[in-house]
């Protein structure tokens, strides 16, 4: 990650006569790029697996081509200062999703990829309504336990009868009217605004030190209780719902939070011992847990499952992948889903791998530069914690396919097939490029807009 | 904020780290495990999905083809003669490797070679499929197929050689086996059959004709003979002693012929009458002369003590003539006993040498080898002296004495009308507990030779004991496979 070490804007813009960089034009140069390789995928799948150029390449350029612009149009509307790297990396990863997973419809006859290609003219429309109707994040901050809310009854929905239902074990879904939907995608979002809102208020109190445990200076009993509200809430969803990922999900972008918020370390230390708690309780308690594990020990015990396909998968394709159409991708059970990473890694090899890991590195070192940079608490919090929760889930879903840690049910982000997670991550870099643009944009020199809706705080001299 | 930002950020920058050289361990350096572990299908997929060139007679009889079959497999292996050519074609199978022919030349037939290099070049921009080349046998197809009926119910096996150029026409061995459920894409049906080979006492997939080394027996004799009209003290009608017993020298063992009668009035016998009834005294006799050097040199003439087929790697056995035998156990290796032992092979070699006047032909089994198309030749064997077993004369007067046998002597049943035949038997006793080895060589035309034979019956289990002998039992399949050589 590239940590910011310029001074201040302010500074910089006292003087009248530096322009601060847009970057609009970088952006649409970049997303040229991106649509190009995107098409180059799609074109190369068909290519490798048919020995034919597809009819619509041209179309699906177009099309692609038309959507991105209309997202960097309404950028430089809504968001001109914008960072300019964040959309070409978002329409690259969806490229390249939309690539394996119209490949895999090659081999499965199925057709996934119109499916995805919908969700995401969904997700695009998304992120303009995001970016239009919020101006201003701050306004995000006003209703922390309303967000928090919604964010609980989001993760409860499936568990409600008639709408709520299970695929392959999981409990995580609800159906309104033929639709399925995972709300804790929604929930996700939701959950770290709330927390970033919750932690503005709260952090001061939580950073006063209790008891000393062990040589750390653990917090005030009565401060433990929203992360211990957040654990139990998390781990009842995983016991419930059979899931760990989002749990963890949820639990350790909380965790880093409060960390960032209240600047002690003793917080992530708890964060996790309760972690290694809860993981040790659902290993004993949740037989699905239990499985996972002992597949991760030994993936091997089923040839055919999941996780040895996906390693077969990644030695198959080497260094240098077996080019796209050209592997055997198909042989990974549900490979679309959480496995895709696999499945790009098969057929683009350790170096398009690579590529894809680090557009997500990039991505998120761009979230958390715009974190440093803003100078709203709860902005700062915010643009932080979307950034860590798409790494940590990043971490857990690609760790889990190559085995570096025991597999658990969470979306591969933009590569995935599944339209609520697609649609909402499309939210999430709405909201990234909000905060971006105001992280960037040069700061009121005459007089501030927003005194009158400005929370008071407790400034910090370092 | 900003330092604790800073701090999640390095700890973000770590897991991504984790994640890179996670999948550099697995992609760059566990690659070759994971892909040569047995239950990983997709290189199974990749070793069937390459069409496999044919392996093809003489005659350009495929004996065994690739092919297309569709689902994720796509070649199959296929052998449409199975037993009949298992010997040559050898099995080609996923889970147990190659053997004979499938496994020498595998490089050609998978298409891997470096002489495919260029068309697998051509194939690599125009898209093709690359596939393998094409592996033409010296086998002729209405031979073998006369040696392998000969065959039937017996255990032994035949080789016959072409004495101009060393070509092996005919290469059979039984019991057989089937090499079809071995290339099959059923494990399990490659598993079980597999196990059925390996139970089976009679070892059907053991290459009898070049692979097990046998106690000739007399048709030894041969060498002998040949050791002796070399040694220029003796010819075809020397006089030499053939009494009804020999004493082993240094022993108080007597040796004795299988009729139990002197070979000629006053205990003396012609080496032609000799060899014509197989007179074990005459010989031992020689070999005593001779002594075991002479006999020695005069084998490895012939081949001995050096392996055969090495060019083909056809994993052929070495015959043996003993290093450093005593007096009595020269005297019994001068008839074929003792240590000696041979392949079919091996003695299809001296009656080719003998036929084709004195010179050994290095026998060989690929004729050519063709590109893809099956059409072009890659390569060509070109037939190459081995060694000079015999002088031309000496040729003639062995070829004579041959003659002689068959005419009128043990090998009769090796007769064919109009033609010629040279030939000798062979009975050998190896243990008491066990029958003995029919041993039958030949060689026709006499006067104008082109193929040489020889055949041994290890196992007859439905003739008596008394009556396996080289003329009853293997002299017929002999007479059968020159005949379908020289198509009378």
């Amino acid at each position: 990650m590239s940590l910011n070490q310029r001074l201040p804007r302010s500074e910089a813009t006292d003087d009248e006569a530096v322009v601060p960089r847009r970057g609009r034009g970088t952006e649409l140069l970049l997303l040229i790029f991106a649509v190009g390789i995107s098409t180059f995928a799609y074109v190369n799948v068909d290519l490798g697996a048919l020995g034919e150029v597809p009819a619509d390449a041209m179309a699906y350029l177009g099309g692609f081509f038309v959507v991105s612009c209309v997202a960097h149009i309404v950028i430089r509307i809504r968001a001109p200062y914008a960072d300019p790297v964040i959309l070409p990396i978002v329409v690259t990863l969806c490229g390249l999703g939309l690539a394996m997973i119209h490949r895999l419809d090659l081999a499965d006859d199925s057709s996934h990829a119109t499916t995805q290609l919908t969700w995401m003219l969904v997700g695009v429309a998304l992120f303009i309504t995001v970016l239009f109707l919020i101006r201003d994040h701050r306004i995000l901050a006003r209703y922390p336990y309303l967000m928090g809310l919604t964010g609980l009854v989001l993760l409860i929905l499936p568990l409600m009868p008639i709408i709520g239902h299970s695929i392959r074990g999981a409990q995580i879904w609800i159906r309104v009217g033929g639709m399925s939907f995972q709300p804790n995608e929604a929930a996700k979002i939701v959950l770290t605004i709330a927390f970033a809102g919750f932690l503005v208020q709260t952090r001061d109190a939580l950073a006063l030190a209790g008891r000393r445990f062990l040589g750390v200076d653990l917090p005030r009993a009565r401060d433990l209780g929203p992360i211990l509200i957040v654990w139990l809430t998390a781990l009842g969803i995983l016991t419930v719902q059979n899931d760990v990922g989002p749990s963890v999900l949820l639990f350790g972008s909380f965790v880093l939070l409060i960390y960032i918020a209240t600047e002690r370390i003793s917080w992530i230390i708890l964060g996790l011992m309760l972690i290694g708690f809860g993981i040790y309780a659902a290993y004993n308690v949740v037989s699905h847990v239990r499985q996972r594990f002992d597949l991760w020990l030994d993936p091997f015990i089923d040839p055919t499952g999941q996780l040895a396909q996906s390693l077969f998968g990644l030695a198959y394709g080497g260094t240098i992948g077996t080019g796209l159409g050209q592997g055997h991708p198909d042989m990974i059970p549900i490979a679309e889903s959480d496995f895709i990473g696999a499945a790009l890694g098969e057929e683009l090899g350790l170096a398009g791998l690579t590529a894809i890991i680090l557009l997500y590195a990039l991505l998120v070192s761009r979230g958390l530069r715009a974190s440093l940079v803003l100078r709203d608490p709860f902005g700062k919090l915010l643009a932080a914690g979307l950034a860590t929760g798409l790494l940590l889930q990043v971490f857990v879903v690609l760790g889990g396919v190559t085995r570096l840690i025991p597999m658990s049910g969470l979306t591969t982000p933009f590569l995935a097939l599944g339209g609520s997670s697609l649609v909402m991550n499309w939210v999430l870099v709405a909201l990234l490029i909000r905060l971006s643009d105001a992280a960037r944009r040069p700061a009121p020199t005459d007089k501030p807009t927003f005194t009158d809706d400005a929370v008071t705080q407790v400034v910090r001299v370092p | 904020m900003n330092s604790p930002i800073r701090r999640v950020s390095a700890g973000c920058l770590l897991l991504v780290l984790a994640l890179l050289v996670n999948i550099t361990y697995i992609q760059a350096f566990q690659a070759d495990e994971l892909n040569s572990r047995g239950d990983n299908r997709r290189v199974i997929i990749d070793e069937y999905a390459r069409e496999r060139g044919p392996i093809l007679t003489r005659d350009d009889e495929p004996i065994a083809i690739s092919e297309e079959v569709g689902g994720d497999f796509q070649f199959l292996r296929n052998y449409p003669e199975a037993t009949l050519y298992a010997p040559v074609t050898g099995y080609y199978s996923y889970q147990y490797q190659r053997s004979a022919l499938e496994r020498a030349q595998n490089d050609i037939l998978s298409g891997d070679d470096d002489r495919l290099f260029v068309r697998r070049l051509i194939d690599l921009v125009t898209g093709e499929e690359p596939k393998g080349g094409a592996v033409k046998t010296t086998i002729d197809s209405e031979a073998q197929r006369a040696a392998y009926d000969g065959l039937e119910g017996y255990k032994g096996a035949v080789v016959a050689l072409d004495v101009q150029t060393g070509e092996i026409l005919t290469m059979a061995s039984t019991p057989s086996y089937d090499p079809n459920p071995l290339a099959s894409h059923s494990f399990s049906e490659q598993n079980e059959y597999w196990q059925t080979l390996k139970d089976d006492e009679d070892k059907p997939d053991l290459n009898r004709a070049i692979a097990q080394t046998l106690p000739p027996g007399s048709v030894f004799k041969l060498v002998t003979a040949a050791a002796a009209i070399e040694s220029g003290d003796y010819d075809a009608e020397s006089v030499i002693p053939g009494p009804a017993e020999y004493p082993l020298p240094l022993t108080d063992r007597t040796l004795g012929n299988q009729s139990g009668q002197a070979c000629g009035s006053d205990d003396e016998t012609t080496l032609t009458n000799a060899l014509r009834i197989s007179c074990n005294t005459a010989f031992a006799y020689l070999g005593d002369e001779l002594g075991d050097d002479v006999l020695r040199d005069q084998a490895e003439r012939f081949g001995f003590n050096a392996q055969p087929l090495t060019e083909d790697e056809m994993n052929a056995a070495t015959s043996r003539f003993p290093d450093d035998p005593d007096e009595p156990q020269t005297v019994l290796s001068a008839i074929g006993q003792y240590d000696v032992r041979v392949t079919p092979l091996q003695i299809a070699m001296v009656s080719a040498a003998i036929a084709n006047d004195g010179v050994l032909m290095d026998p060989y089994i690929v004729r050519e080898v063709l590109a893809p198309d099956l059409v072009s030749t890659i390569e060509q064997t070109e037939p190459e002296e081995l060694s000079r077993a015999v002088s031309p004369d000496t040729a003639q007067q062995l070829t004579e004495m041959m003659v002689e046998v068959v005419e009128n002597g043990t090998g009769t049943n090796a007769q064919i009308s109009g033609i010629e035949v040279a030939g000798k038997t062979g009975t050998a006793q190896s243990d008491p507990d066990r029958p003995p080895y029919a041993w039958f060589t030949s060689f026709a035309p006499a006067d104008d030779p082109r193929v040489a034979v020889a055949v041994v019956i290890e196992e007859a289990p439905d003739t008596a004991r008394d009556d396996i002998g080289g003329g009853a039992l293997a002299a017929p399949i002999a007479r059968a496979v020159m005949e379908a050589v020289l198509g009378a």
